[in-house]
């Protein structure tokens, strides 16, 4: 378990009287590629805050390379979900990825030649060169999600946290953005922790699994997941899991008597079926 | 004999010796740097609210002073960081919370304003201290300012170097800055009285209610003529101190403009300036625009070619 660049113990975390995490477990090895997936609401954004230290666990703890994490440092890259920046900012894409070098630091940048070496190979990384003079303000989703992930990859972290980078995404920029995060996974011995809530973008490339439902995960390779009888016993009703050519549909199952979170569930996944 | 007999249309007979133009020059220069610098954050960072309040928040510290006989600029500071402080107490730095507790600091300051103005007119000596504080008047200030308005530049535009990056990173995504360990919190605390003192600066050279122009004017233009956060702040600084020397040439010279013996206020040419300024700088953008559009339509009718 030493081995584990990321543990999460036991988690819990209560915000005002709602259990939002109840004893999440999981561990994700280096290099390894994790899909964090649930609905709306299942939790995952908290999971994300409490593993950067965002937000206090009521119980369980949160280990870095079998450590407990430190405030400061650039052991996690972060790429957050929703960005809105104004056109206007005067900001380039290869200004906001140096910034992920350095931004913790006071005073102006130092060592020019450096950064811009460093800048160039992380927007290289993540085939962004093509619009790296842009303001970060006018690029499209997809290109902001590659300066993003160039930010968050330029200092070397260990883990790279990507918060619903799907979300808002046409489906080719999006299947664009997940076999970039995989190859930079490769190529870069990075693991990469990404939260979605569809699952089937994922399925071809994610060595693990951590599934959330209720604020309580599941987690293996998603043959050990992705099973009527875990994601039940996850949901508290029965779930049923129907293979499409390689797709994966998860609905309520036929006699439950059906509450409403496993509908919801049902049509959530439902679009993904028919494209 | 001036420097030039030839530039007499542009600098009026006097206009090199006179030591309240040294003065304005001096403290002028300054302010317009000090402004520039903190107001390309303040645009970026979508608190110009908050600037043009605690400008207006400067008439209760200025008409204060006044009642008591201290400086002006003394008045300004002091109630700019308190105002700011209280800002921040109450949420300024939340975006929901920005203009809630900025309009509610705003309007008790102003309230208080009301009285002392009231009870500088009524019963104080100067009687023109009103449209001073309000609109200012750079001609006015006495050398001795100098040292203080330099020292808070200097120290306002350190603030802002020293915070440079995290302050940035902050601006662009508050949430990737607080993942990567950043005090959020206090690094736009410590912005925020930069805001203040840079906004009383601006108070004492073109009134608390024209303030706010020098601070965002400049700043406003120069994000839309160049695509860089060190680049915004160097044209931002070349506007504003453009907008300056050209307001404190043009109000000198006024003197002989009709009506005769009263020069024209600086302010309203500097403000006018920086209007200006701003128009172009718009013109610039739009040129920007057609040219790429133009460049889009010759693209394809190139390739096929």
């Amino acid at each position: 378990m030493s081995a584990a660049v990321l543990s999460v113990e036991e988690l819990g975390v209560r915000i005002s009287g709602r259990q939002v995490l109840d004893r999440v477990d999981f561990a994700i090895a280096p290099g390894e590629f994790t899909g964090l997936i649930g609905s709306n609401g299942a939790g995952k954004t908290t999971l994300f805050r409490a593993i950067l230290g965002l937000q206090r666990p009521t119980s369980g703890r949160v280990l870095l390379d079998g450590r407990p994490r430190s405030r400061r440092g650039t052991a996690i890259g972060y790429v957050p979900q929703k960005f809105l920046l104004d056109p206007d900012l005067p900001l380039r894409g290869r200004d906001l990825v140096a910034l992920g070098l350095d931004a913790g630091r006071l005073g102006p940048p130092t060592r020019p030649r450096r950064r811009r070496a460093a800048v160039e190979e992380a927007l290289a990384a993540v085939d962004a060169e093509a619009f790296a003079d842009t303001r970060v303000g006018r690029l499209s989703g997809g290109e902001q999600q590659r300066i993003l992930i160039a930010h968050a990859l330029i200092s070397r972290p260990r883990l790279l946290l990507a918060d619903e980078p799907l979300a808002n995404l046409d489906l080719r920029s999006a299947q664009e953005v997940v076999a970039l995060l995989a190859r930079v996974c490769r190529e870069q011995g990075v693991a990469v922790l990404i939260s979605a809530h569809e699952i089937n973008p994922l399925l071809p490339v994610m060595d693990r699994i951590v599934y959330l439902a209720h604020g309580r995960a599941a987690s293996g390779t998603s043959e050990e997941v992705i099973r009527p009888d875990v994601l039940s016993r996850l949901y508290g009703h029965h779930v049923d899991v129907i293979d499409v050519h390689g797709r994966v549909l998860i609905v309520a199952g036929a006699g439950d008597d059906a509450d409403l979170e496993g509908c919801e569930e049902t049509v959530h996944h439902l679009p993904e079926v028919i494209q | 004999m001036t420097p030039a007999g030839f530039l007499e249309p542009i600098f009026a007979p006097g206009f090199f010796e006179n030591e309240a133009v040294h003065v304005a020059l001096a403290i002028g220069t300054a302010v317009a740097i000090v402004t520039a610098v903190v107001g390309v954050f303040t645009v970026m960072r979508g608190q110009s609210f908050a600037g043009e309040s605690l400008g207006d928040i400067g008439t209760t510290g200025g008409s204060a002073a006044s009642l008591v006989g201290v400086g002006p600029l003394a008045g300004f500071v002091a109630i700019d960081v308190l105002a700011a402080a209280a800002m921040e107490l109450i949420g300024v730095q939340r975006v929901r919370g920005r203009d809630l507790a900025t309009g509610i600091v705003l309007g008790a300051a102003i309230g208080l304003a009301a009285l002392f103005l009231y009870l500088d007119t009524t019963q104080g000596s100067g009687n023109g201290s009103t449209v001073t504080i309000l609109f200012g008047s750079i001609f006015a200030i006495s050398s001795g300012t100098i040292p203080a308005v330099v020292g808070l530049a200097v120290l306002s535009v350190a603030l802002i170097a020293l915070l440079y990056r995290p302050l940035l990173l902050s601006t662009v995504s508050p949430e990737i800055a607080a993942a990567r360990g950043i005090p959020v919190r206090l690094v736009g605390a410590a912005y925020l009285l930069t805001l203040a003192l840079a906004t009383a600066l601006a108070a004492i050279t073109i009134g608390t209610i024209l303030s706010t122009a020098l601070l965002i004017g400049p700043a406003a233009a120069a994000l839309r003529l160049t695509t860089r956060p060190l680049r915004a702040m160097l044209v931002a600084t070349a506007l504003g101190v453009g907008a300056v020397w050209a307001g404190i040439v043009l109000a000198y010279d006024s003197y002989h403009w009709p009506p005769q013996e009263h020069g024209w206020p600086v302010s309203f040419f500097v403000v006018a300036l920086v209007f200006v300024f701003y128009l172009l700088s718009g013109l610039s953008g739009l040129l920007d625009r057609r040219r790429a559009r133009l460049l889009d339509r010759a693209g394809p009718a190139a390739a096929e070619a």
